[in-house]
């Protein structure tokens, strides 16, 4: 499961921090273990012109918010919001039990609920 | 009998964990291509061939609704539900077969005592204690309760070493105390606390305090007798002693439980029904609403049976070996930070540990790799991991069937994920 390009992501993280003013900025906790991740996103006509991420966790979630902070460069709030759990597992090139899913999951709901949050 | 309330009549004989792993079907399996080791004991206990051909057994001849009936199954099926109470009245040296309840596991045990005497007997400005090492299972009801009554709810601290602090009891010991709640093990500390001990400091400065004990840790892996705890209440579950799920017991003075209301209402536990009123029915029934689990007692019954063959001095024996081998062997890994006392006197089979710049979520799953199951999180502690300042952490917890060779396992495999992540 953890593929050269998960630990690339966990070791090396891309868009990590924080963004100044951003349109969207949502923080998720996942209660059983303790993993927070946060979400800021800038958008320019619509689309994501910035993204970062912090937080802390396990190798899954970071390295996941990680991708998913370049994955969504450029894409509409509406394909954003059209993201599924596959596309997740297909992004990270592994499928997971129940239990880590929640892990590789919490970005993209945090990502989700907080452009839910949007006008 | 030492102060932890563990005695001893003659020293336990030597377990044989390499012939026990036979009585335990599972045990043969292979997770991802390595021999199991199953190091998650304190959140459920693997089953013996015994206890699962005693529920085939039962559902196969002998099963039935029991206590109402009059036939020739519900007969039997009502013998052999109240053996088992009987079983567990034995196991746990209680005086009255009346006081022991069948519950769903300790959680519901610790509700019912919340929400059907602790609403009768606790009131505005009564004083509720809780240790700091609680299961969240034994500090929610509590919280629930006082704040439903009014009632304040304190925390008895824990000394820097990971142990209850008796200090810190007895001050808080003043004003109107109704209750002290506290765990007989603590499932991520692993520290034995001496009841009786505590039992004796509160009986002596506040009286009129009943004292709740959450034995979930402690009446799988250790000799238990409530008289000598001297404790007023004591929950335990069944699936983390070899039994089935969907079976746990509270363990009640007669006296306080018959005076309580009942915690749920219905079928199988009123006196008379009328349609304005009722009566409710004499322990242990009228805390026994519905339909029990009827072949999970069944189960239980033979899964104490199973463990007093073995004895329970020979399993915690055996446990104090693996703990006192697994805490030497985790302390000398760099970066490894066991959580609570690290020697292992009066420390049960349950260590949790943090491995620097590796979350355990992944040395889990590392270590799963290698077919060792461990636990990792909070284990539903949460206010005692940010009391220590930590966050989640892994766990490791042993039983009658583990061996000194899974520890090495262990061990090699938390350096092979420092090596992995490092």
């Amino acid at each position: 499961m953890y593929r050269e390009q998960i630990l690339d992501h966990y070791r090396h993280p891309r868009n990590q921090g924080r963004l100044d003013q951003p349109d969207v900025s949502h923080e998720l906790d996942n209660p059983v273990c303790g993993d927070v991740v946060r979400m800021d996103v800038r958008l320019t006509d619509g689309r994501v012109s910035e993204a970062r991420f912090s937080g802390r966790g396990c190798v899954i979630s970071m390295a996941s918010a990680s991708m998913l902070s370049e994955e969504i460069q450029g894409r509409s709030v509406s394909e954003l919001m059209a993201l599924q759990e596959a596309d997740v597992f297909e992004m990270l090139g592994v499928t997971l039990g129940p239990v880590r899913a929640k892990c590789a999951l919490l970005p993209l709901r945090a990502l989700q609920e907080g452009l839910s949050r949007l006008e | 009998m030492r102060a932890n309330g563990i005695g001893y009549s003659t020293p336990p004989a030597r377990l044989d964990p390499a012939a026990l792993r036979a009585d335990f079907p599972i045990l043969v399996r292979e997770i991802n291509g390595h021999p199991l080791a199953y190091l998650d004991n304190a959140a459920s206990a693997q089953k013996p061939r015994c206890v699962i051909e005693a529920l085939t057994r039962f559902y196969s001849h002998g099963y039935s609704s029991i206590h109402r009936g009059v036939h020739t199954l519900s007969e039997e099926a009502t013998a052999a539900y109240e053996s088992a109470r009987d079983a567990v009245t034995a196991f746990i040296n209680a005086p009255d077969r009346r006081g022991v309840i069948f519950t769903r596991n300790a959680t519901e045990a610790l509700n019912l005592v919340a929400a059907a005497w602790g609403r009768a007997n606790v009131g505005p400005g009564d004083r509720i204690l809780v240790t700091e090492m609680e299961h969240h299972s034994n500090l929610l009801p509590w919280r629930r309760l006082a704040q439903e009554v009014g009632a304040e709810l304190d925390y008895i601290p824990i000394t820097d070493d990971g142990r209850l602090d008796l200090d810190g009891l007895v001050r808080r010991l003043t004003g109107p105390v109704k209750l002290v709640a506290l765990t007989h093990v603590s499932n991520v500390l692993g520290v034995v606390n001496p009841i009786p001990e505590i039992a004796a400091l509160v009986r002596e400065r506040a009286a009129a305090a009943r004292i709740v004990v959450d034995g979930a840790q402690s009446v799988p892996h250790l000799p238990v007798d409530v008289q000598a705890l001297d404790c007023d209440f004591l929950a335990f579950s069944g699936h983390k002693m070899c039994g089935p799920t969907g079976i746990g017991v509270l363990y009640g003075l007669p006296e306080l439980l018959k005076e309580a209301p009942p915690f749920l209402v219905g079928g199988g536990m009123i006196g008379r029904v009328e349609r304005a009123e009722a009566t409710w029915a004499d322990l242990p029934a009228r805390f026994e609403a519905g339909t029990p689990a009827i072949a999970e007692a069944v189960g239980l019954g033979a899964a104490i049976a199973y463990l007093g063959e073995i004895g329970m001095a020979a399993i915690w024996a055996h446990e104090q070996e693996l703990v006192a081998y697994a805490l030497e062997q985790l302390r000398g890994l760099p970066g490894v930070r066991v959580i609570g006392p690290t020697e292992p006197r009066d420390r049960a089979g349950v260590v949790a540990f943090t491995v620097a710049a590796i979350h355990p979520h992944d040395l889990a799953f590392i270590l799963d790799q290698e077919g060792i199951a461990i636990r990792a999180g909070f284990h539903c502690a949460q206010p005692l991991h940010e009391g220590l300042g930590l966050g989640p952490t892994a766990r490791a917890s042993f039983y009658l069937y583990n061996t000194l060779t899974e520890v090495d396992r262990l061990v090699a495999g938390i350096e092979r994920a420092q090596a992995l992540f490092g």
